[in-house]
């Protein structure tokens, strides 16, 4: 199986505040990965060194062969990573359809927008419905759908989702899970989850990081990290 | 390891209990009656000028650093408070040591009643509103009909006041050390306020106006409330002013004015009383010393010199100086 | 009746100087979230630059084309040297570093090209049939060149992908970046934008007014007023504002105030309207989730 990300001794600051000490980690072409582990292990920040947002790095982070820690963060975005940041970054004053639009901007090619948006409002017709208002008016759930769809529409090869469940309902969760899924296995795009939700990550997941402060603690399939008494007293409940 | 402590840029002033803070005020306070007997009549004007122009930064500062809100043309209180003592002067003779809390309480009542309304706008709507006035005051100043009053284009000339009670002191020096008076008080004044339950109202609504609210702080009192002492204490500015230089007219407080004043509490320190010391130095000084370096154009000097410092110091001196001290204090952790 | 419509008319010329700045103004607003306060100065800069080629010997339009183009360029070099390295600083200090460009390009003018007043030609010919006894043929060129401008930059915010970026990276650099806009290019290009617009309202005006460093010390207040009436963030809205208060402005000059108060009461009124509608006529009202 090919690694269409593969990170190597990812270290990450901000400013003198270093947060990530060593990382070491593996994206498989097609998979679906989830990076768990509490408020503060550093998840966030390993998305956003990813994408050279907003932290310093060292260490080395490749795209299929291709070096993102010497770029910045509009060139990997062209490069097929697309980012859905927690706070899902809405473009408040612009309409949703203009917030499609600017996630198909970092594409080389113009053709076939149409038909992407018409993939992305069968993802999530609500947006549909909400295409000329203005995405500050979006409730929660349909923002994070708006977000997922943005990132869809730059036919991304890896798809990068910051706690897609924060401040959500039970029941949008699920479907937002379920249609992630779908993408993954429809469109073929590989995807990295970070979420504090572990049983949700978990069972959508193919493999999984447990990161603490910092540092990957375990890793594994998902059925593995499932079955691991530490993760199941610490992170799931049981 | 140890971690200084950053003071942010949000308090406003040393707290006076400080031992230290106060024995450098009274070190102050001596050097700066000194000077009184130490500078000569020009120099003594600016140092009077100086004076003036602090406790009018000081009214600004109040508006924009305390309390989040923009003006652009507090120029027109300075001159109303300039225009206060020179028509009570004048028509009323009035003398000149009232003059100056009667220009701050007309300033108050004008300034309350002109933020009420335009309080409902914010950022650069708000700074739209106080840029009219800017510009309107000198030419209401002008104005043919109010000519009996203002004097019209021509202005008023004042007389300087003599030192009271047979004091020793030239006309220079007295002014002078009124206006330092007057500046004390209305520092004191200042220091208080801010430090107390209007003061934290104040800095609650800058920092998150709709949470100041749910909290049952009355934003539209409070603003206006603000922006009408902002605007006494430019308005004593400007009485000051207008004693020291013994004459008022319209074309002395231009829009320019105004962007002085602004400029004036950035380079010293946003939201800080010794900002508006700093401030007023600057704005004395520092275009003629302009002058001095270029003859043909001095004011692209200015304008030069505006933005090094803004780069080097985008929290003005205070700023700079809190950075000094914080890694001073680093240092020896 | 006839006085009226004339100094309506009048009004709207002037308007469509207002109009065209204000323009430049909404530009690098949308593109920046700064109001460029050396933007008056930056065009009269620029007409000086204009004057200074067509007395080298350019045909006029030939110093036009090449006037828009160098001010493109150094309105974007402008943001790239001084504005850029001041992104993370508070909003006042921007300001004061605003406020410091003014300063110098109204004093640079000063010195490079002196303060006696000049004249500068205006490529719409005093006889075109377009002129007649109300309005005459520049002031009619005048409005329709502000008219064209603003909408193409109307259908360039609307309607290509550019635009739109342009909009995203001044609301939120970092989704922008996020979806790979470069966020710095945007600035310069809308700083750029912003200077040959100013260019070409400098090049409108001063055939009216004569050239000298004063002459749009006066045009930059109303334009921000029409900016602002019209609704900041809407390049339509900028051009009706304009227009508002150049008829305004002429019809208080005329019948109401005289020429001395008339600059106050346009503003109080201008002020009046804000505070009724606060966006502005034509603003969006943004509506943000608590």
């Amino acid at each position: 199986m090919t690694h269409l990300l593969e990170v190597r001794d990812l270290h990450a600051r901000y400013g003198n505040t270093k947060v990530l000490h060593g990382l070491n980690l593996d994206v498989a072409q097609g998979q679906v990965t989830a990076l768990l582990g509490a408020n503060g292990a550093g998840k966030t920040t390993t998305l956003r060194a990813l994408c050279q947002l907003m932290v310093q790095t060292t260490g080395s982070i490749s795209l299929d062969g291709v070096a993102l820690n010497s770029r910045n963060t509009e060139q990997i975005a062209r490069l097929g990573v697309g980012h859905v940041p927690d706070g899902r970054g809405t473009f408040m004053a612009l309409t949703t359809e203009e917030n499609l639009r600017l996630g198909a901007f970092s594409r080389s090619s113009r053709a076939g927008l149409a038909e992407d948006m018409d993939k992305v409002y069968a993802y999530f017709p609500r947006l549909r419905e909400r295409a000329s208002q203005q995405a500050g008016t979006l409730s929660g759930g349909e923002q994070q759908m708006l977000a997922i769809g943005r990132a869809l529409m730059g036919r991304p090869r890896l798809l990068l989702l910051d706690e897609p469940s924060f401040g959500l309902a039970p029941l949008v969760v699920k479907d937002i899970f379920a249609i992630m899924r779908r993408i993954n296995q429809e469109e073929k795009v590989s995807i990295l989850l970070v979420e504090q939700n572990a049983k949700l990550a978990l069972d959508i997941a193919d493999t999984a990081y447990l990161l603490e402060t910092g540092r990957v603690v375990l890793q594994g399939s998902s059925a593995d990290m499932r079955s691991n008494d530490a993760v199941r007293r610490a992170y799931l409940g049981e | 390891m140890t971690t200084a402590v950053t003071p942010s840029l949000s308090s406003p002033v040393a707290s006076l209990s400080s031992r230290t803070v106060r024995a450098g005020l009274l070190v102050l306070l001596i050097l700066a009656v000194g000077l009184a007997f130490v500078a000569k009549g020009y120099q003594l004007f600016q140092a009077t000028m100086v004076v003036a122009y602090a406790i009018a930064l000081v009214g600004l500062n109040m508006l924009t650093g305390y309390n989040g809100q923009i003006s652009l043309g507090h120029g027109a209180f300075f001159a109303l408070g300039a225009y206060v003592t020179g028509i009570l002067m004048e028509h009323a003779s009035v003398p000149y040591w009232a003059t100056v809390p009667a220009a701050g309480v007309v300033c108050l009542l004008i300034g309350y009643l002109f933020g009420r309304p335009a309080l409902k706008l914010e950022g650069l709507y708000l700074a739209l509103a106080t840029f009219a006035l800017g510009v309107a005051m000198p030419q209401l100043l002008k104005y043919k009909h109010l000519e009996a009053w203002t004097g019209g284009v021509q202005g008023i000339v004042l007389m300087k006041p003599d030192a009271p009670w047979g004091l020793p002191l030239t006309q220079d020096q007295w002014v002078y050390l009124f206006s330092l008076a007057v500046a004390v008080v209305m520092f004191w004044i200042a220091h208080n306020l801010l430090q107390s339950g209007t003061g934290r109202a104040m800095r609650a609504i800058r920092d998150h106006a709709m949470a100041a609210e749910a909290m049952g702080v009355d934003n539209r009192h409070y603003k206006s409330m603000t922006f009408g002492v902002s605007a006494a204490f430019t308005g004593v500015g400007g009485a000051l002013s207008a004693i020291a230089v013994q004459f008022v007219s319209p074309d002395s407080f231009t829009l320019f004015l105004s962007i002085s004043l602004l400029v004036g509490i950035v380079v010293g320190g946003v939201g800080t009383l010794w900002g508006a010391l700093y401030g007023a130095l600057f704005i004395m000084f520092v275009p003629n010393l302009a002058e001095k370096v270029s003859k043909a154009a001095p004011w692209a000097v200015y304008g030069v010199v505006l933005i090094l410092l803004m780069f080097a110091m985008p929290g003005g001196v205070v700023g700079l100086l809190r950075k000094l001290q914080a890694w001073w204090a680093g240092r020896q952790a | 009746m006839n006085e009226l419509l004339h100094q309506t008319l009048s009004g709207l010329a002037t308007g469509g100087i207002y109009a065209s700045v204000a323009l430049a103004l909404v530009m690098i607003y949308q593109a920046t979230h700064h109001i460029n306060f050396a933007q008056g100065e930056m065009a009269m800069f620029s007409t000086f630059l204009a004057w200074m080629l067509l007395d080298a010997g350019l045909p006029y339009w030939g110093a036009f084309a090449l006037t828009v183009v160098l001010s493109f360029v150094l309105a974007a070099a402008i943001e790239f040297a001084v504005i850029r390295p001041m992104h993370k600083a508070p909003e006042l200090s921007v300001v004061v570093v605003f406020i410091g460009l003014l300063v110098i390009f109204h004093s640079l003018a000063g010195w490079l090209f002196g303060y006696t007043i000049k004249t500068f030609p205006s490529p719409f010919a005093a006889n075109a049939w377009y002129g007649s006894q109300l309005m005459s043929a520049h002031e009619v060129g005048a409005i329709f060149v502000a008219l064209v401008m603003v909408a193409l930059l109307f259908s360039f915010f609307r309607f290509t992908p550019l635009g739109l970026a342009m909009r995203a990276a001044a609301q939120n650099a970092n989704s922008s970046r996020l979806v790979g806009i470069s966020v710095g290019r945007m600035l310069m290009l809308g700083w750029g934008l912003a200077g040959a617009i100013g260019a070409v309202a400098g090049m409108m005006v001063a055939p009216v007014v004569f050239l000298d460093p004063n002459m749009m010390t006066g045009v930059l207040l109303y334009a921000f007023a029409g900016a602002l009436i019209g609704g900041i963030d809407n390049p339509v809205g900028a051009v009706l504002g304009g227009f508002i208060v150049g008829v305004l402005e002429n019809l208080m000059g005329s019948y109401v105030v005289g020429t001395e108060l008339k600059l106050s009461v346009a503003l109080v009124l201008i002020v009046g309207v804000l505070i009724v509608r606060p966006s502005g006529l034509l603003g969006k009202k943004i509506v943000t989730r608590v």
